[in-house]
């Protein structure tokens, strides 16, 4: 069977969800092997084994990691130049999507980004896309030997399947240019102890409606142990990190359930979060358009009901 | 300091945007369109910089007929010129096709000081052909600046990312993709829209870039659409006026779903 690469998504070694997501999806289309860059492999590899990894092709090289993302991009080329994969899979984030759209070009294959689901039809890859802020879903495929596909977190779900991870360390030649955009200061954000934003099963979100109070939605999103999010107008207002802001120039989110409390639900916060299975939102306004989405709604002031819905859930869990 | 900033034409987010049936590309013609509001920030930040020190804008476009609005609206911001890319063979181009031609306009108008662009179309919504066109240009990127400089030789930008926020520093010439954090883009004025009337539009086809017909359109791509569908309306859901127990009803909700 044919190699699929999986570019490992981590932090420091510290291996995140989407990358036994993405190990997943790769074993429907061949034999996966991953594709660690950075330091702190050691860390790496008995997860990325114990979830499908054949092969771990590792790239050390502190030139990779110390420029912007256009060599990571280079060493992936270099790799897949040797492996002739059927896929190579990335997570859909900011630097995911830059390091595919480098390798499409540099390797002649076919780009699919945001993928919701990837199956394998007649032995290639067939994505699933939800585009037009979430109106229509699109069945897609490449006409390359190579697919190149960008996935979104909780797109599969994850598996143990214990294999070799047999460890390949990598030589990378790097070009000039590749190196010419540099990372001069790296300030690290504060932990806010809660769930990443995109991998959350649960996320609730506060908007213009809070007046930049966000206390009633941090305690009602800690009783449900939920990521926190916000929208634009309350990140433009300076109310929440823009780290936090979901929709289409924010994150894409599609959890379990999605609370918006005093959001509007403008087309561009709709992008973001339309997609998530169970919608809930709280606005004093009866028109507000996020009503057309939801699952279960609450005309009222979220001062009032979330503040009374968070100890209700408290009681309920004792 | 010469620009060259590419600005995508658009259908309206606002009207009811869909594919055509016969060969599974974005409609284009049964909807309004416009100038992507994502490289409205492009075009402002452009001209911030020339007018901070000298230089034109240059704004660049792929694209239909229609495609001269997003163009005229640029002008209209304060660009000085617009070079329009067109030709019946490239309907159905994929974002590699079309960093090939924004590539080829590029080295057409001489390769500039800085390229940008926008983070992402608001159709297509990849956030991709910034990265292939610098690929292709071979050119330093920096990508998803939400603040600018530049000096001399260099561009100095910030990016906010998932786990830091990070300075970046790039020689240039370079290509730059903006955020919606960046600034705050203007209105074209009175002024303006008298004045981009007179300002000079070039529209050059395959041959004026030397490309082949063969390299670009639907036949061409690398990515097919294989098939699409719009998304049943969610289910009206339940929706209950707070009187007093609106969060009590909210949490029954909650644990009728399971979620606590
Ligand atoms: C290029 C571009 C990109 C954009 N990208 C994004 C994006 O990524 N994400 C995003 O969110 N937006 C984005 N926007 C902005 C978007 O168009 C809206 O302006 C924004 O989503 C509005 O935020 P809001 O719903 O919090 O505010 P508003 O629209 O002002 O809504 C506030 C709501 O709160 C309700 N409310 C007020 N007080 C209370 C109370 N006490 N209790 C309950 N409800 C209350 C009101 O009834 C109202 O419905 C973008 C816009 C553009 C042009
Ligand atoms: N057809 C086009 N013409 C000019 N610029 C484009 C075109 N398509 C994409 N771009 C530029 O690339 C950016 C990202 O687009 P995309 O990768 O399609 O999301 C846009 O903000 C534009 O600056």
């Amino acid at each position: 069977m044919a190699e699929v690469l999986v570019l490992v998504d981590h932090d420091n070694g510290e291996v995140r969800k989407t990358s036994a997501e993405m190990l997943n999806i790769a074993r429907r289309l061949g034999t996966p092997s991953a594709v660690f860059i950075g330091s702190n492999v050691q860390e790496a590899a008995d997860v990325l084994a114990r979830y499908g990894a054949e092969k771990i092709y590792v790239v050390a090289d502190p030139a990779v990691t110390g420029a912007l993302v256009a060599p990571q991009a280079e060493a992936l080329a270099q790799i897949a130049g040797q492996a002739n994969p059927a896929a190579v899979i990335i997570a859909s984030s900011s630097a995911g999507k830059e390091i595919a759209g480098r390798l499409a070009v540099k390797i002649n294959a076919g780009l699919i980004t945001d993928a919701v689901d990837v199956q394998a039809v007649d032995g290639a890859a067939q994505t699933t896309q939800s585009v037009f802020a979430g109106s229509y879903t699109v069945q897609a495929s490449a006409t390359t030997p190579t697919t190149i596909i960008t996935v979104k977190p909780n797109s599969a779900g994850i598996e143990m399947a214990q294999a070799a991870g047999t460890q390949v360390p990598v030589d990378v030649t790097l070009s000039d240019v590749a190196t010419a955009a540099k990372i001069t200061k790296s300030e690290p954000r504060q932990s806010t102890g809660r769930p990443e934003l995109t991998e959350a099963p649960i996320v609730v979100s506060g908007g213009r409606g809070t007046g930049g109070d966000f206390s009633p939605v941090e305690a009602f999103a800690d009783s449900l142990g939920a990521a926190v999010g916000a929208s634009r107008a309350a990140v433009d207002a300076g109310w929440y990190p823009h780290t936090s802001q979901v929709g289409q120039t924010g994150k894409q989110v599609s959890p379990q359930l999605y609370v918006a409390a005093g959001i509007s639900g403008a087309i561009q916060h709709r992008a973001g979060m339309q997609t998530s299975k169970t919608i809930i939102a709280v606005n004093k306004d009866e028109e507000a358009p996020i009503f057309e989405l939801v699952d279960f709604g609450v005309v009222g002031d979220l001062f009032q009901v979330l503040p009374q819905a968070t100890e209700a859930i408290q009681a309920r869990r004792g | 300091m010469n620009i060259v900033v590419c600005v995508k034409h658009v259908p309206d987010a606002q009207s009811e945007r869909t594919f055509n049936d016969s060969d599974n590309t974005t409609d284009r013609e049964g909807v309004d369109g416009l100038l992507s509001e994502l490289d409205e920030y492009a075009v402002e930040e452009a001209l911030k910089l020339v007018e901070a020190s000298e230089g034109e804008v240059t704004v660049l476009t792929v694209g239909p007929a229609g495609a001269a609005d997003a163009l005229k609206k640029a002008l209209q911001m304060g660009a000085h010129k617009a070079v329009h890319v067109t030709d019946d063979a490239i309907h159905g181009s994929d974002a590699p096709a079309t960093s090939l031609l924004l590539a080829k306009a590029i080295e057409k108008i001489g390769t500039p000081d800085v390229v940008i662009t926008g983070m992402a179309s608001t159709d297509g919504t990849m956030g991709v052909v910034p990265a292939m066109l610098a690929e292709r240009l071979n050119l330093p990127m920096v990508t998803y600046a939400s603040q600018l400089t530049i000096d001399g030789s260099a561009v100095t930008a910030r990016r906010d990312g998932d786990t830091a926020s990070e300075t970046i520093e790039a020689t240039l010439p370079a290509l730059v993709s903006v955020t919606d954090q960046i600034n705050e883009p203007r209105y074209p004025s009175f002024k303006g829209i008298m004045a981009a009337k007179k300002k000079p539009v070039e529209t050059w086809g395959l041959g004026d870039l030397g490309v082949d017909a063969g390299q670009v359109g639907l036949g061409a791509a690398w990515t097919k659409v294989d098939s699409f569908a719009k998304r049943p309306p969610r289910e009206k859901g339940e929706i209950v006026t707070d009187e007093g127990d609106g969060g009590t009803k909210l949490a029954e909700f909650l644990a009728s779903r399971k979620f606590i």
